[in-house]
């Protein structure tokens, strides 16, 4: 059991949070204890003792930085206390993410698998297209994605959809280049063999092409699914009317909820660990179905 | 027993050319080749790398186009010999496709031909029987010794019961006790089946082993220097090489080696 834990990344996760918390707990002494020593003097405690500043500054309601703990805590109400249909409720925002997310992960996916069979398979599209792939995303997307929902409210598209358009621009892309480099990753003689059998190119395509692209598919699904999370944030901040992480980001810094932001940013996190863990599970399923060594 | 030749070739070269242009200007890889093979025969190429060995064996497969010349295979275009699927090609590497069980890579040339579920598994099994791998139709390459994936891919090669055998090299990567193993299998195969063999190598025993023919190479530009014909008993076995005969050819072909080696590497 001991020995696992040495073994394996456990051990060393843990080590890394712990001195992560130490640096927290001391940033968060350092940057509230300015506000701190105003409240004192606003009310009118003039000497107080180390102990009660360094408190103070764990436990202010608007910090610069709130502790870990005050995150957790906030989580904890947001999460487990509250009725998750409330608009209180994180889980209720994070289900609203989440679904656009998931939505723009998979139009982007097919997008950007579609996009690089195009690629592969047609020469002037390789030298056409893939230039305007590539310089979509120079665009900053916080630009892009408001115009995005103003473009398609005109045409009465609403709620899930203009967020998971925005999604999808940020995710289609690490699954084109992905795809299009594991399309073309078979070697010159497992082409040639196809060659001996001539083989047209839809039996080539599936069944050395496709094939041989899954690692570096599902590489790219990795960061498209995380990509896509980044992007539905981004346009609930333009669309924050119907809640969603980045809404609750939003409200937060307006009024000052520092704790909120925090408590929304890590929720955002641990979605989007939760989506790359799963796209790499279906990766494992799928390459020892293909007979991956173990 | 000396093999008759029956003389109906299947493959005729004449003249036959091909020129690369590279870089650094054409390269000859190829020069006047004019070679027939008949059915039934067994054919090596012999020759020190760059001599075009294996550049003549993809002009027969339709893999490269010579640059002047004729080629015949089975009395028409390489090209159309290979729309009509009309050879198998084992190359240096097994080229096993990684996600294929062996059983699915014997079955890939099958599968892309249209064969049946039913006749797929039938000619897997007898594939498998014939380069003794039974009982690894569900292991994939990896799990295989380089040995086991050559014969597996010579398996795929004859899966669709090719009459001509190309052969490129094919035990060249493989240590000398497992490549004597292989050669004897290849000799009974060849034996058992009456199919055409080209085969590439660049050792001399296995050449002399293995042929009825052997086509001595040499570089720059690749031409035939000599042919060897060579009719040893169709039941031979290794210690055939230990026979002045088998000596007396061996000496032959390195002495046209050495002939067509005369410039200075």
């Amino acid at each position: 059991m001991l020995n696992a834990l040495w073994q394996g990344k456990t051990l060393p996760v843990l080590a890394v949070c712990a001195v992560l918390a130490v640096f927290w707990y001391a940033g968060s002494v350092w940057l509230n204890a300015d506000m701190q020593r105003d409240a004192f003097a606003n009310a009118g405690k003039a000497d107080f003792t180390m102990a009660e500043l360094i408190d103070g500054t764990w436990s202010q309601e608007r910090p610069k930085l709130p502790t870990p703990g005050q995150i957790l805590v906030e989580l904890n109400k947001t999460i487990l206390d509250t009725a998750p249909t409330s608009k209180r409720s994180l889980v209720y925002h994070g289900s609203v993410t989440v679904s656009a997310t998931l939505l723009g992960f998979l139009i982007g996916s097919v997008l950007g698998m579609g996009l690089a069979v195009l690629v592969v398979h047609v020469k002037s599209l390789d030298r056409s297209l893939m230039p305007w792939v590539v310089a979509s995303q120079t665009i900053p997307i916080i630009a892009l994605a408001p115009m995005i929902v103003v473009i398609m409210n005109q045409f009465d598209i609403t709620g899930l959809v203009p967020k998971a358009v925005i999604a999808a621009y940020l995710s289609f892309f690490p699954v084109t280049v992905g795809m299009v480099k594991g399309l073309r990753s078979p070697d010159p003689l497992q082409l040639d063999l196809m060659r001996t059998y001539s083989a047209d190119r839809l039996q080539i395509f599936l069944k050395l092409r496709v094939p041989a692209s899954m690692p570096f598919l599902f590489a790219s699904l990795k960061v498209a699914v995380a990509a896509s999370l980044v992007g539905t944030v981004v346009a609930e901040l333009t669309k924050s009317e119907d809640g969603g992480f980045g809404a609750r980001l939003l409200a937060g810094s307006y009024y000052g909820q520092t704790i909120q932001i925090w408590s929304a940013l890590f929720a955002a996190a641990a979605c989007a660990w939760v989506l790359v863990t799963l796209v790499g599970i279906a990766d494992r399923l799928v390459t020892r179905a293909m007979g991956a060594r173990p | 027993m000396v093999r008759s030749e029956s003389a109906s070739p299947v493959i005729e070269t004449s003249d036959l050319s091909l020129t690369f242009e590279t870089g650094d200007g054409p390269v000859h890889a190829l020069s006047n080749i004019s070679l027939t093979i008949n059915k039934g025969e067994f054919v090596s190429l012999i020759g020190p790398s760059g001599c075009g060995k294996t550049t003549l064996m993809r002009v027969i497969a339709d893999l490269e186009q010579p640059t002047e010349g004729s080629v015949s295979v089975n009395g028409m275009s390489p090209h159309d010999a290979r729309l009509k699927r009309a050879y198998g090609y084992v190359f240096q590497a097994p080229a096993l496709y990684p996600w294929r069980t062996i059983g699915k890579n014997i079955a890939l040339p099958l599968e892309i031909m249209g064969y049946s579920k039913e006749e797929r598994a039938e000619r897997v099994c007898k594939g498998l029987e014939l380069v003794n791998l039974t009982g690894f139709e569900k292991k994939f390459p990896w799990q295989l010794s380089g040995g086991m994936q050559q014969r597996a891919s010579i398996a795929r090669a004859l899966s669709f019961d090719p009459d001509l055998l190309l052969m490129d090299e094919p035990f060249g990567a493989l240590d000398e006790i497992v490549r004597d193993k292989l050669n004897e299998q290849l000799l009974r195969l060849w034996e058992k089946t009456q199919k055409t063999v080209v085969f590439v190598t660049h050792s001399i025993p296995e050449a002399v082993f293995l042929s009825t023919k052997i086509v001595v190479m040499s570089p720059r530009p690749g031409k035939i220097h000599d042919v060897i014909e060579c009719h040893f008993p169709r039941d031979r076995t290794l210690d055939i090489r230990e026979t002045p005969e088998f000596l007396d050819v061996a000496n032959r072909v390195r002495q046209g080696l050495r002939e067509g080696h005369s410039y200075v590497d």
